[in-house]
């Protein structure tokens, strides 16, 4: 068993500086990854690019670090639920590069996977493809979308286990397991990290090779941005 | 005319035995509500769903269970959850049997846009590119004109495309057409409109073959 477990968070950190480029799992404010967030908020880098589905709202997730001014850009598909975000964005000091979900997904399994880009339909025709090469296949036109590079991928799973292995639980799964391994460094968190051995090997939703470094995160929030309930008849 | 929950009732009757369907945030997401419960539909959300179930009960929900909407959901049994990317794959792939979604402007030949309107605040395409990018079955539910009463059923967009020429069917509070690639074809009327009020409202041509009749809810 290769030992990925770190024992702090600082160590899980470790070599995170200015302008880099990091992606962050989670949908909305599910499944995101809680502690680095926090972390890196108290580190305070600057100049940062960021790859998020969604940039968090005002108080919590990603919207932490747009706060202190800590981000440069935003890789996002949506990114509507967040007033200090739009007022950055109106303003001009922050970047934001808007582009299809799924797109996202792919240019970050790509990453993960050793394609150093994909043909997708997606945007096809609109002004995401402006600038970018097209081809056609089989009579449908398709646009050329590159792999992700980034120097960390902050992800966030459910349970987990020292050799690296994750499981996810629900939607929280989102864009978390398509950013293990598509960052030059994959750290993990987990809710809960159990003994190697005890996460049963067909249950595995990423396997540890993906990931660099794992710890268990100290608190989860798990904050609910839509609570939608329905009325016991 | 319709209202929302009407055009939504009638888009249910588009929902066949067996379908995987993915649901737009808005009237589409209405459409749930009354699809019969006599056949066997699964609901996709593009957050990493399949099988989606009704709200959860107050004290029941869980923050790692929601839909594309961020709301808090339920499963059903024989539910399953899965990344974006297989979420994607599932869209692109063309498994999605219909996807329905709302539009701001549609066009003769199928463009829609529904993304963004410039000099306004732009949110983001989310998954709708993808969506229109790829499957074949698309029912845009709209009302039939903007607040300012403008018609959204154009020659041809005026706002920045989400897909080119992917729209089949349009179901409004006035209208069910179809988009042919001759144009829009009118092929249902709401209860009290008629096809003269149907014309008017709409800017882009119409055709009208025989009599036109009135939709079944």
């Amino acid at each position: 068993m290769i030992n990925k477990k770190v024992d702090t968070i600082s160590e899980a950190l470790k070599g995170v500086s200015d302008n880099m480029t990091f992606m962050f799992g989670g949908f909305g404010l599910s499944g995101i990854p809680e502690n680095a967030i926090a972390d890196l908020v108290k580190r305070n880098i600057k100049g940062l690019t960021c790859i998020s589905n969604n940039a968090g709202v005002d108080d919590f997730g990603l919207g932490l670090l747009l706060h202190q001014k800590q981000i440069k850009k935003m890789v996002s598909s949506y990114v509507g639920e967040n007033d200090e975000f739009e007022r950055q964005m109106l303003s001009g000091e922050l970047d934001v590069e808007l582009i299809p979900q799924g797109t996202l997904a792919e240019r970050c399994r790509a990453a993960q996977a050793g394609f150093p880009a994909i043909y997708t339909p997606a945007g096809y025709g609109t002004e995401v493809a402006e600038g970018k090469e097209t081809r056609e296949f089989d009579g449908k036109m398709y646009v050329l979308e590159h792999a992700f590079k980034a120097d960390f991928a902050f992800v966030k799973a459910w349970k987990g286990d020292a050799a690296g292995n994750l499981i996810f639980k629900g939607t929280a799964r989102n864009f978390n397991p398509v950013m293990c391994g598509a960052a030059k460094i994959t750290v993990a968190e987990v809710e809960e990290l159990v003994p190697v051995g005890e996460l049963d090997p067909n249950q595995i939703h990423v396997p540890g090779i993906f990931v660099q470094r794992i710890f268990q995160g100290e608190t989860y929030e798990k904050r609910i941005e839509q609570l939608t309930v329905r009325e016991r008849s | 005319m319709l209202d929302k929950n009407g055009i939504a009732k009638r888009i249910a009757k588009e929902v066949q035995d067996g379908y995987y369907v993915n649901l737009g945030i808005g009237i589409p997401t209405l459409v749930a509500n009354y699809v019969r419960d006599d056949i066997e539909v699964e609901f996709q959300s593009e957050n990493g769903v399949l099988g989606m179930g009704p709200f959860p009960f107050e004290g029941e929900e869980d923050a790692d269970i929601i839909n594309a909407g961020k709301q808090t959901i339920t499963t059903l049994p024989g539910a399953s959850f899965f990344d974006s990317a297989t979420s994607f794959g599932m869209i692109r792939g063309q498994h999605v049997d219909l996807t329905i979604l709302g539009a701001m402007e549609v066009s003769e030949n199928g463009d829609i846009a529904n993304w963004k309107i410039p000099g306004k605040m732009v949110k983001g395409m989310g998954g709708a590119m993808d969506l229109v990018a790829s499957a074949e079955n698309i029912i845009v539910a709209m009302m039939h004109t903007n607040r300012a009463g403008e018609s959204k059923l154009l020659k041809k967009c005026s706002l920045p495309l989400t897909g080119v020429g992917c729209v089949k069917k349009i179901v409004t509070n006035m209208a069910v057409i179809e988009v042919t690639p001759k144009g829009f074809k009118l092929l249902e009327r709401a209860p009290g409109v008629s096809v003269d009020d149907i014309e008017n409202a709409t800017e882009g041509d119409l055709i009208i073959e025989g009599d036109i009749p009135e939709m079944t809810l």
